[in-house]
């Protein structure tokens, strides 16, 4: 950080800030001082982790795994696949993936803790505030994708659908409240640097667009796109997800921070035509969200957002960057731990995916599509900005790809 | 406890999906994941201990909502989290330490290195 004032208040210190700047909307769960302390801890583990140990499997890669390799096979590596597979084998790989995984149960850990020892008073709050709002579609009899139903994502027990008790809300709460841990505080506030970032690009690229209907596919709780609604308060923004407990949430948190102009449906984003008409939408979003579908429904959903988008409507898709042979194979494997380690199955082959060619496969021409980059926008004045960041927490980082479209008309 | 979920039981539920293991025995790995976890309850309790300092020296009364209520001043934060960042990298030393090895290279021990100067 260059500036003398800012969040390093020490000169000494350049990192996360207390789990006490976070901000408390309204369905925030309450925590005890000790539950605010084991956050600060496991913020500062998953920092060290990728501050100082981290960098170490890469100097474990060019001073042993990289050299053995060569000395067995006379080759280079073939694919990504074959690193990471030479990586399993070193120590330095094995103590920070056992310490990375140990710091990913503990902090799912902690934020059920705080969620379910309030989660009668969490789900009636829950209750009150969507009970009879029409903002709220749910479909108790939906099918779960396949993605959803086979593995917790990210090991988060229960994934993103599981009701413990009827009307149970405490999931989400979980992955409201614990998510700074994660990152670092890397998302801001409200977990909404993300959504703030797809935002201000949107407003620079295209100054005169006026959105009058915004879709967020795989919208979660609701913290990317609520920064939708809010930057273009007059639009109506409609979020879809398959998991119920994270839209009932997701409804009376944005009730709580203010922000009345977005509803919530159940369904499945890969079939929306009982739901909505063609043309219907300016904006299409998806925020880190391909990578939790899989080979059969992207090319249903890259079709959905063909059928639902107006004429000069914008598709985005926000990402993690593809692999491609600019990124080293090393990068590659690095960035393949979620996939094989984090409970993120599908995240290896999306990785790969030729983005554009199915994007066109779905109906879009080469004049139409786009690509970007954004950073989490944050309030530098507290929390750590992942565009001045020069460290990497492969796959973890708070800067992301933009891949998208504007349908001609 | 007032809810109708048990925390004791669901808080550290396994998620779907099988567990992967990283190192050589997976004896030693639950070890480290207990150990890990009493280390976040040891970080815990130092800043507890942190808070129940500064609230003193505040003049603050010390009771348990003065402790759950503590704020610190960002300058008071960012002393806080050095202090869990010195702890972090004092109980990691090991791994400090094979990182440091890797950048040496191959090392001669004290017995080869004893050997020589008695050559």
């Amino acid at each position: 950080m260059a500036d003398g004032e800012g969040r390093n208040a020490s000169p000494d210190y350049d990192g996360p800030p207390d789990y006490r700047v976070v901000g408390r909307h309204g369905m925030f769960p309450e925590t005890t001082h000790d539950e605010i302390a084991r956050f600060n801890f496991l913020t500062h583990m998953n920092r060290h982790l990728s501050t100082r140990v981290m960098p170490g499997v890469a100097e474990a890669f060019e001073a042993r795994v990289a050299p053995k390799h060569a000395q067995e096979t006379g080759k280079p590596f073939a694919d990504r696949h074959e690193v990471r597979r030479a990586l399993t084998g070193d120590p330095m790989w094995q103590w920070w993936s056992a310490l990375r995984r140990s710091t990913m149960e503990s902090r799912q850990q902690a934020g059920r803790w705080v969620t379910q020892r309030q989660a009668d008073s969490l789900n009636a709050k829950a209750r009150e505030l969507t009970e009879n709002d029409p903002r709220l579609k749910l479909n108790p009899g939906m099918k779960l994708p396949r993605g959803v139903e086979m593995i917790d994502h990210h090991c988060m027990p229960g994934s993103y659908h599981t009701e413990l008790v009827p009307g149970d809300v405490t999931g989400p709460a979980n992955y409201d409240s614990g998510i700074f841990a994660t990152t670092g505080g890397m998302l801001g506030r409200f977990n909404d640097g993300g959504g703030m970032a797809v935002a201000k690009w949107v407003k620079e690229t295209f100054p005169d667009f006026k959105p009058k209907r915004i879709l967020d596919i795989g919208c979660g709780l609701g913290h990317n796109v609520l920064p939708l609604a809010e930057a273009f308060p007059d639009a109506e923004v409609i979020g879809v997800d398959a998991g119920a407990p994270m839209l009932r949430y997701g409804l009376a948190r944005a009730k709580t921070l203010g922000v009345e102009n977005v509803s919530f449906v159940q369904a499945d984003v890969s079939d929306l035509k009982d739901l909505f008409e063609d043309e219907s939408f300016d904006w299409i979003q998806s925020t880190m969200f391909l990578h939790e579908t899989c080979y059969e429904t992207m090319p249903k959903i890259f079709a959905e957002t063909r059928r639902l988008l107006k004429p000069d409507g914008i598709v985005l898709h926000v990402e993690q960057p593809q692999y491609d042979a600019s990124m080293t194979l090393f990068e590659q494997a690095m960035r393949d731990w979620d996939a094989f380690y984090n409970a993120e199955p599908f995240w290896s082959k999306m990785h790969e995916i030729d983005l554009d060619a199915w994007m066109k496969e779905a109906g879009f021409g080469d004049n139409e599509l786009m690509h970007g980059a954004v950073a989490a926008v944050v309030d530098k004045e507290v929390f750590p900005d992942a565009a001045d960041d020069d460290s990497e927490d492969f796959g973890r980082k708070a800067a992301w790809h933009v891949v998208g479209a504007k349908k001609v008309a | 406890m007032t809810s109708s979920i048990d925390p004791f039981l669901q808080a550290g539920a396994k998620s779907k999906g099988a567990r992967p293991w990283f190192l050589k025995d997976g004896d030693v790995e639950r070890v480290l994941n207990i150990t890990m976890a009493l280390a976040q309850e040891v970080s815990v309790l130092r800043e507890r201990l942190d808070t129940v300092e500064r609230l003193l020296e505040r003049g603050d009364t010390v009771s348990k909502a003065a402790i759950d209520g503590f704020e610190p001043t960002r300058e008071e934060a960012a002393e806080r989290a050095l202090t869990t960042q010195e702890f972090i990298a004092r109980i990691l030393r090991v791994i400090q330490q094979d990182r440091e090895a890797i950048e040496a290279g191959e090392e001669m021990t004290s017995e080869q290195v004893g050997d020589q100067l008695a050559s």
